[in-house]
């Protein structure tokens, strides 16, 4: 135990080219992933906030339930679509980061669509008599209480990273979890782990939740200094 | 100036009964008040006028030259995270003005309520008597025909409240139809050229706003009246 915490200090102190490539593809992948997914969720669920048609109740219902969709079966089926022999294989993207940019992508997507409708249905609550008397078209009213709720829908994009960031199952299925090319820090902790080395898994550990943590305190500090700001 | 005539308005909501047949004929000129108790349906007719609600049946005539141009200004102003200066541009993108001719109309509808000097002030961060201006203000820049009132003053003490009165009156002043739904009558008798008396979602009343006020027919007017603080009689003992 004592000898594997050396190790582990020793590989973090010396920058291991390992872990550091392991953590930069990681953060690639996942940062990418939830660009797609905020570029996405956040209008989405802002028009589901404004806007009221057939069936509106349950999409929301179908987001609200996909938040806690298994990272497995969305690797799975995404597996299914990107091989050879499925609908999408002639991209070539299985066992690459490609792929899974877009599982973690499909995670995130509707995870921020639920969040955003919930904060921006809150601030409609309290704008959207003004916003319609105003004379602004549905969209035009999402863009609207957006730009009023960007300090809460940063969490939003919190909430979503720290799900494509930890998640192992997605990645694991449509990546392959091969070294050097799509080896993350979840996957990697899992085979190492396995393997017996425990340092390492342990420093990839504790470097995925510094990255956590400095994401977190990043965003908390910029959505500080704008909330001080805006109000 | 727009006419407007409400007529057999009524609205229900969740099983209740907001509107009862209300008809009303409001002038096309000067400023109009609605007054009456608690839930006699003054802001639902507001909001009616305005199409923000409904009606489940009856309608609003509005008769006029050409298009009207509508405002809303709220009882607590509505405004959104963001520089006073961008919350009046908010208001002018469906006219779809230049982006010059946007901002010069914003910089001047912010001057006009005496807050030229905080465009890039955050809204939010406004005391509540310069946000209520700054309602007023969205509402100048987009020169409406009709302003709609919906006691804008209720919140603000009278140092503010006498700056927004002063407000509505410039508008009025200058073309606006104001249908102003006020509880101080103070405010109705200094600013409205006539009002209207409403109770259970019926407007029981029309008249001069000096001879409503002072001469009431209905007893449900004289009800409403006899329930106002007798602020006299404070200042007198005081």
């Amino acid at each position: 135990m004592l000898q594997t915490l050396q190790e582990t200090v020793s590989r973090l102190s010396s920058l291991d080219r390992d872990v550091l490539a392991i953590a930069w593809l990681s953060l690639r992948v996942s940062l990418t992933a939830v660009g797609i997914g905020l570029a996405l969720g956040i209008p989405l669920g802002a028009f589901l906030a404004v806007t009221a048609f057939p069936g509106r109740g349950a999409l929301v219902g179908l987001f609200n339930a996909f938040m806690g969709l298994p990272p497995v079966i969305v690797g799975l089926v995404l597996y299914l679509v990107l091989s050879r022999s499925g609908p999408l294989g002639s991209f070539g993207l299985l066992f690459t980061p490609g792929a899974m940019v877009a599982a973690q992508a499909v995670l995130a997507t509707p995870l921020v669509a639920a969040l955003t409708r919930q904060v921006v249905a809150d601030a409609e609550a309290h704008l959207g008599e003004q916003l319609r008397s105003l004379g602004l078209s549905a969209p035009r009213r999402a863009r609207a209480l957006i730009h009023d709720t960007r300090f809460s829908l940063v969490t939003t994009a919190l909430a979503s990273f720290g799900r494509a960031i930890s998640e192992i199952g997605a990645v694991l299925v449509v990546g392959g979890n091969i070294d050097g090319h799509t080896r993350t820090m979840t996957t990697a902790i899992s085979l190492e782990t396995q393997k017996g080395d425990l340092s390492l898994a342990l420093a990839l550990g504790l470097v995925l939740i510094g990255i956590v943590i400095a994401v977190n305190a990043v965003a908390a500090l910029l959505r500080g200094h704008a909330a001080r700001a805006y109000g | 100036m727009p006419s407007l005539r409400c007529e057999d308005l009524v609205l229900r909501l969740n099983g209740a009964t907001i509107l009862d047949g209300l008809n009303a004929a409001i002038p096309a000129t000067g400023i109009t008040a609605l007054i009456g108790p608690n839930g006699a349906g003054k802001s639902a007719t507001l909001r009616v006028i305005d199409g923000l609600m409904a009606p489940t049946s009856g309608r609003v005539r509005i008769v006029s030259d050409g298009p009207v141009r509508r405002a809303f200004v709220f009882q607590r102003p509505a405004l959104v995270r963001a520089s006073a200066f961008a919350n009046v541009a908010l208001a002018l993108v469906p006219l779809k003005l230049s982006r010059a001719a946007r901002e010069a109309r914003a910089r001047d509808a912010l001057a006009r309520v005496g807050l030229g000097d905080r465009a890039g002030a955050p809204a939010t961060r406004l005391s509540g008597g310069e946000q209520q201006r700054l309602a007023l203000a969205r509402a100048w820049a987009v020169e409406p025909d009709l302003l709609l009132a919906d006691e804008p003053t209720a919140n603000l003490d009278p140092a503010a409240t006498e700056l927004v009165e002063a407000l509505i009156a410039e508008m009025a002043a200058g073309g606006t139809k104001v249908v102003l739904v006020s509880h101080n009558l103070g405010q109705v008798m200094r600013l409205a050229a006539d009002v209207f008396v409403l109770a259970k979602g019926r407007a029981v009343e029309h008249g001069p706003t000096r001879t409503l006020l002072l001469s009431p027919q209905m007893p449900e007017t004289r009800a409403y009246l006899s329930g106002e603080l007798p602020w006299t009689s404070f200042a007198a003992a005081s």
